[in-house]
């Protein structure tokens, strides 16, 4: 260890827990711990809990709160959707398009792999139509190109609020505005419309309304909130088939007995997430665009993503001639916790797919590095990286064999 | 902003206090790696510094960028004793790696040096029980370093004019259970098995050696890009 602090620039993969969170969790744990669903004091304080942490969720999104489902997380919230949906759509689609029709889905290349590997499958075991929708260079996706995927099978269209490695923020509102116009022209309930806005739910506005989403998925564990729990809000009159049967909870789409900590201090967290998110993003932004703008001097280097729409604490920049999980382990050793897009760190052996779709190459993918900001991070953090970064990069690239061409950043 | 009693703010005194944190706090438990492996990725021995300066030298090179390893090996060699005197590496790829070019080429040259009929017979198996195991899923990143020096040996025949002595590389046993080689991947590839699934619809590797997958998978990559080049690999 070369420096005392810790500098903790993984936000994305997952954030500490708010003290004001626990502080409001740790009562449900002994003292207020019934089951919401049994009929006496105990069990009927626990319900009213849970009501209450609904109601504040269902506040923020300006949503009914009958339309708030509690999950375990962000993947269970996605795989509810992307899995439920098309299999509630089954026999509609049946009718509507002939007995050999399916249902057809349409996700972006970029979609997190909560989305993503859901689908392959049902596509694999031929469920489903599936059709991925490409993004440019910023990883930006086109409208347009979404229009144009649009089949009479279509049910659901998901795309992120807010990509988790590169950070672009997705045009989810005008993919909204366009789907209504095709259901209205149609007459047709389909597509309905999924966002995976767990990487958003800290820094943007999630009013759901202006979004036009028939579903939206956040977690507490990006937001200062508990890991293990998530929320899945569902559009009133959106048939989907559950995953999780049992004792009937959540409107009998997700069985289980609630998870009432988790679910109290997800509640807190997004309250306090949204209420200070705008001094948050002007805060971050400034140390973000420091970040990358120190980061860019190191020759052979690239901001992956878009420069502007994008999460205000999220830099992923590549760097020719690295490999992207050495750096992070150098970094690592100097006390600088961030992430990479590299292969060899992943459980796959392959790239980041989210760097690939952006048309960068796996030289470039294999190179990436992620610094996602939070509120620990200070300026003194920031250009503790910028002072580390060259030498670590210098470093590698003396070991290293390759001397590619900027070619492979066009 | 962190106070006191913040998580992030607990874990930064503790590690004033150096009880936690990176490399190296929690050796053998928390960390990736094996504490040998550790000081070889940290402190890399033998890497080229100046190719220039080196001189001449047979040099063998493997791998690529885009399979996320490239490995590229000088050696310098006693004509009479045909003792490998010196070994010089360069590698493009992650912690595990640099730690086994680098380990590699401290066996190769310690004790006087090996022979090049006893470098030939070096297996990954060998640098990894030196470095005290690697993960599993990283088993794969060290299985370049070997062949590397296999091609820098033939290089060294082949400038001696000693071409009697080059080994075209026979068929190296990835599944020990079902004997299949790396030719035997390197054909399912050509024939079009382009996913781990379609190679072992064709050849069941790893089916009755589950443990050599990583290396198989690495070998799909490996021989996708060498003969439909970089951006060739399926879903």
């Amino acid at each position: 260890m070369n420096s005392s602090r810790l500098i903790y620039l993984d936000h994305a993969a997952t954030t500490p827990l708010d003290p004001r969170v626990l502080e409001v969790m740790q009562p449900a744990f002994a003292d207020t711990f019934g089951n919401p669903s049994s009929f006496h004091t105990v069990g009927l304080r626990a319900k009213e809990l849970v009501a209450e942490a609904r109601a504040s969720v269902a506040r923020l999104l300006h949503v009914r709160e009958d339309e708030i489902l509690f999950t375990s997380g962000g993947t269970e919230g996605d795989n509810m959707v992307v899995v439920g949906i098309p299999r509630a759509a089954r026999v509609q689609i049946r009718q509507q398009c002939g007995e050999e029709a399916k249902p057809h889905v349409i996700a972006s290349a970029i979609e997190h792999h909560a989305v993503l590997e859901p689908l392959l499958s049902l596509q694999k075991s031929g469920e489903i139509e599936l059709t991925i929708v490409p993004v440019d260079r910023e990883g930006l996706v086109d409208v347009e190109a979404i229009k144009k995927a649009l089949q009479p099978n279509t049910v659901l269209v998901s795309l992120m609020l807010a990509n988790n490695e590169i950070g672009t923020i997705q045009p989810v509102a005008d993919v909204g505005r366009m789907l209504l116009a095709w259901r209205k022209e149609r007459k047709t309930a389909f597509p309905y419309f999924h966002s995976d806005a767990c990487q958003a739910a800290e820094f943007l506005d999630l009013n759901v309304e202006p979004l036009h989403v028939d579903a939206l998925v956040i977690n507490g564990s990006k937001m200062y909130g508990p890991k293990g729990v998530g929320v899945l809000f569902l559009r009133r009159g959106v048939k989907l088939e559950p995953l999780v049967r049992g004792g009937g909870q959540e409107r009998g789409l997700r069985a289980g007995t609630e998870h009432v900590p988790g679910i109290i201090g997800l509640a807190k967290a997004f309250e306090l997430a949204q209420a200070e998110r705008e001094d948050e993003c002007v805060r971050l932004t400034v140390l973000r665009d420091r970040l990358v703008d120190g980061l860019l001097q190191i020759p052979k280097s690239r901001l992956n993503g878009h420069p502007t729409l994008r999460l205000p604490n999220s830099a992923n920049i590549s760097f020719l001639d690295i490999e992207g999980e050495a750096a992070v382990l150098y970094l690592d050793a100097e006390g600088i916790m961030a992430s990479t897009g590299s292969a060899c760190a992943s459980a796959s052996l392959d790239p980041s797919h989210v760097i690939l779709a952006t048309g960068l190459s796996y030289e470039a993918a294999h190179g990436s590095l992620r610094f996602t900001l939070g509120h620990s991070t200070t300026q003194e953090d920031v250009d503790r990286v910028i002072e580390v970064m060259p030498g670590i990069v210098e470093r590698l690239r003396r070991m290293s064999p390759t001397n590619l061409d900027m070619k492979y950043f066009l | 902003m962190p106070d006191a009693s913040s998580p992030i703010q607990s874990a930064t005194n503790a590690a004033r206090q150096g009880d936690v944190v990176g490399v190296g706090s929690s050796a053998g438990k928390g960390w990736f790696y094996a504490d040998a492996v550790k000081e070889h990725f940290f402190r890399p021995k033998n890497f080229m510094q100046d190719e220039a300066a080196y001189g001449d030298a047979a040099m063998g090179m493997v791998g690529s960028p885009a399979c996320g390893d490239a490995m590229k090996i000088w050696i310098k060699v006693d004509p009479e004793t045909e003792r490998i005197t010196d070994l010089k590496w360069k590698t493009f790829g992650c912690g595990s790696a640099i730690a086994s070019t680098s380990m590699m080429s401290v066996m190769i040259t310690e004790d006087g040096g090996k022979t090049l009929t006893e470098a030939r017979k070096l297996r990954p198996q060998d640098i990894m029980e030196r470095l005290g195991g690697l993960p599993a899923r990283k088993v794969h990143c060290s299985v370049l370093g070997d062949k590397a020096l296999r091609a820098a040996i033939n290089d060294w025949y082949r400038k001696n004019n000693r071409h009697d002595q080059i080994q075209v590389e026979q068929g190296r046993i990835i599944d020990k259970v079902l004997k299949i080689t790396d030719h035997d991947i390197e054909e399912a590839v050509l024939d079009g098995a382009d996913t781990l699934e379609k190679v072992q619809q064709k050849c069941k590797v790893g089916t009755g050696d589950p443990s050599c997958i990583p290396e198989v998978e690495q070998l799909i990559r490996f021989y996708m890009e060498k003969f439909f080049g970089a951006n060739s690999m399926g879903a």
